[in-house]
């Protein structure tokens, strides 16, 4: 499966996102994005034409407040009903101390159908139903969230598709025990709990992102000069064994 | 795992289990056996993974007298300030509890190679098929004239961490004000390249938060050393005047010392010092020579296996080996025994062996948040670990990159030390 193209960059986040997108702009947007079927990252580009459906009630990027609704910067990885003082729905609050944390699956259910997973929310939103533009709407509001633990890529590797990586490399079945050889060098620094502590985790990732990651890496595109130097040397098969074994770690 | 009453408890009464054992140490019936001597980073990482991935098929026996383990690796930052003791200080109650490990708190006093046999201080025999030394540093007798190891009271060495650190630290705490901190340097190779100036550095810091008019004064044999530029530039942003540093062209590699009354002599010119951190030149830890597979000062060994060039069952690791071209550093001891680990537990069970993959990246603080690293790639050859490709932070770097260093390093002592003990 190829990736999405092309590359999504980081939106300005010099000022707050107003509200004055327009209902053409959407529409286009929507339209332009009408596939079927949901990629697991979205197009941030288009989810930023997107947030105009929620602009008017919350703000995001650089002095966002709460409003109408929360400000939402650093909404993933962020515990539902976190914000100290915005007087959030009772069912809401409740949630959030049930364990409800924002990640780009509870994300993903609240903004399709906001009542089904917050019954009583005070979020008078109807709902998204297209798979794809709330992933493109996810992809945007996670450029806001600086440490966005609990979704496939943590800090400081938080950039959704960097490149295309070839069907054919995509396609490669990783042997998940040369995976495990190859692992232990990983499991110098990342940690095999998966904690995130100053080094991201890698662990339980879907395969294909962790395979797109690493060859960010090996071509370069990524910043990081260890991970460039560490993936830089590794064969096509020997990144999808690590995948491989990677994505089943307990 | 950080030092805790619990974990300690729980390795004494597993140590105290074994070692009531008859003379010949009841080792896992019909099981092949591999004895480790060391608990390190080489040590420690090579006993879990052989004990792990063989799931109970390998009897793992691992000898190490300190019952409580402090990392060399993060010992500068306790002396700087930014650690407590605590933070570098594990003990092995996982290794013994969660991966079925004999770990024995002895020392290991000799090596029969004939007969597969350790024979430890306390009296107990282990037999072994394949023995796995990882030992770490002795130092080199008389490599700096008026220093041995009964002077490393007044001159604390601190370059095996743990009571030598804490001794280290009192003295640089309670320096004059205005006095002078000198360091002898080693030669190479020495366990970390890093260490000696990343220990000047946390010295500095320490001493110009607290006795600001204080002077440093290192003398080196070596004219160049392990990430020179970026050290220079910190020292020079960080702490002005305070470091002075003495290479060979200006007499540095002709320093003795005089514990006695606490004076150095660098080429002839006496300075009467407050604190002296003495790094004497260093060999591989003594179980090595007296296993009789050393050349000179360290061990030569195979690159694919880190196996002995003397001895195919027995395999050194870390920075008592002769290995090529990786550092003497905890990192790469650690990539070494995954290495060792996996090609010993195909040769006892048969189990998939793999092409090799060597790594090592070693961080340095140089001020607070002024974290700075160097790391390469290597492969196996025919003749040794051969470098494949690597890279080091730039001077002139930004402080929110210098920042990101240091937290990653912290990261990666979380996984390392999690790697070796569970």
């Amino acid at each position: 499966m190829a990736r999405r193209s092309p590359p999504i960059s980081r939106p300005s986040t010099g000022e707050v996102v107003s509200a004055g997108l327009t209902a053409t702009l959407v529409l286009a947007a929507t339209v332009a994005a009408g596939t079927a079927r949901a990629e697991l990252i979205g197009d941030a580009e288009a989810g930023a034409e997107i947030f105009g459906l929620c602009s008017g009630c919350h703000e995001v990027g650089k002095g966002a407040e709460d409003g109408i609704g929360p400000h939402l910067n650093g909404i993933f990885g962020r515990k539902a009903a976190a914000h100290p003082d915005f007087p959030y729905s009772a069912s809401m609050e409740r949630a959030g101390v049930d364990g409800l944390v924002w990640t780009l699956e509870t994300l993903d259910a609240y903004i399709e159908n906001p009542a089904a997973l917050v019954s009583r929310t005070r979020m008078s939103f109807q709902g998204l139903a297209d798979a794809q533009e709330r992933a493109d709407l996810l992809a945007y509001l996670r450029t806001f969230s600086d440490d966005p633990a609990n979704i496939p890529e943590a800090a400081p590797t938080a950039r959704a598709t960097d490149h295309d990586v070839s069907p054919e490399i995509l396609a490669l079945e990783g042997d998940p025990d040369y995976g495990e050889y190859l692992a232990t060098e990983c499991l110098t620094c990342h940690r095999q709990d998966g904690s995130a502590d100053g080094i991201p985790s890698i662990t339980r990732w879907p395969e294909e992102d962790f395979v797109v990651a690493m060859h960010a890496y090996k071509e370069k595109l990524r910043p990081h000069p260890v991970m460039q130097m560490m993936a830089g040397r590794l064969s096509n098969e020997e990144i999808a064994a690590l995948a491989a074994y990677f994505k089943d770690l307990e | 795992m950080k030092l805790n009453r619990r974990a300690f408890i729980g390795t004494g009464a597993a140590a105290a289990a074994t070692i009531s054992a008859p003379h010949v140490m009841a080792q896992g019936a019909g099981r092949p056996r591999v004895v480790v001597v060391g608990g390190g980073a080489g040590g420690a990482t090579a006993a879990r993974y052989i004990a792990k991935d063989s799931d109970g098929a390998i009897d793992v026996t691992l000898v190490e007298p300190s019952r409580s383990y402090y990392t060399c690796f993060f010992s500068n930052l306790y002396i700087g300030g930014f650690k407590d003791i605590e933070d570098i200080g594990h003990t092995y109650g996982t290794l013994a509890a969660k991966y079925g490990i004999n770990v024995v708190h002895d020392w290991a006093v000799d090596v029969d190679r004939d007969a597969k046999t350790v024979r430890l201080a306390g009296g107990n025999m282990l037999g072994y098929d394949k023995l796995i030394l990882s030992p770490g540093i002795d130092f080199v007798e008389e490599s700096v004239p008026g220093w041995d190891l009964s002077a490393q009271n007044a001159m604390p060495h601190a370059y095996k961490a743990g009571s030598q650190s804490e001794l280290l630290k009192a003295q640089v705490m309670a320096m004059p004000e205005g006095g002078t901190f000198a360091m002898v340097a080693p030669p190479n190779p020495y366990r970390c390249p890093p260490g000696p100036y990343e220990r000047v550095s946390m010295v500095a810091h320490a001493l110009s938060e607290m006795n600001p008019t204080a002077k440093i004064l290192v003398a080196d044999p070596k004219r160049k050393f392990s990430k020179q530029a970026l050290f220079e530039e910190g020292w020079r942003n960080h702490y002005g005047g305070m470091i002075e540093r003495i290479g060979p062209d200006f007499g540095g590699g002709n320093t003795s010392v005089n514990p006695a009354e606490m004076t150095m002599d660098i080429d002839g010119i006496v300075e009467k010092v407050d604190v002296c951190n003495v790094i004497p030149a260093q060999k591989a830890g003594r179980i090595a020579g007296i296993a009789g597979v050393t050349d000179g000062r360290w061990v030569p060994v195979n690159a694919e296996d880190l196996s002995s060039k003397a001895d195919a069952d027995v395999h050194v690791l870390g920075d008592a080996a002769a290995q090529g071209d990786m550092p003497k550093s905890g990192f790469a001891a650690n990539s070494q025994a995954k290495v060792c680990a996996m090609a010993v537990r195909g040769a006892l069970t048969g189990s998939r062996v793999f092409p090799p993959k060597f790594s090592n990246t070693c961080w340095s603080l140089i001020d607070t948040d002024d974290g700075v690293k160097v790391g390469a790639t290597y492969e196996a050859t025919e003749e040794k670990i051969a470098k494949v490709d690597g890279f080091i932070s730039q001077t002139g770097e930004d402080a929110a990159t210098r920042k990101a260093t240091y937290e990653e390093s912290e990261g990666w002592y979380s996984g390392i030390t999690s790697d070796m003990f569970g």
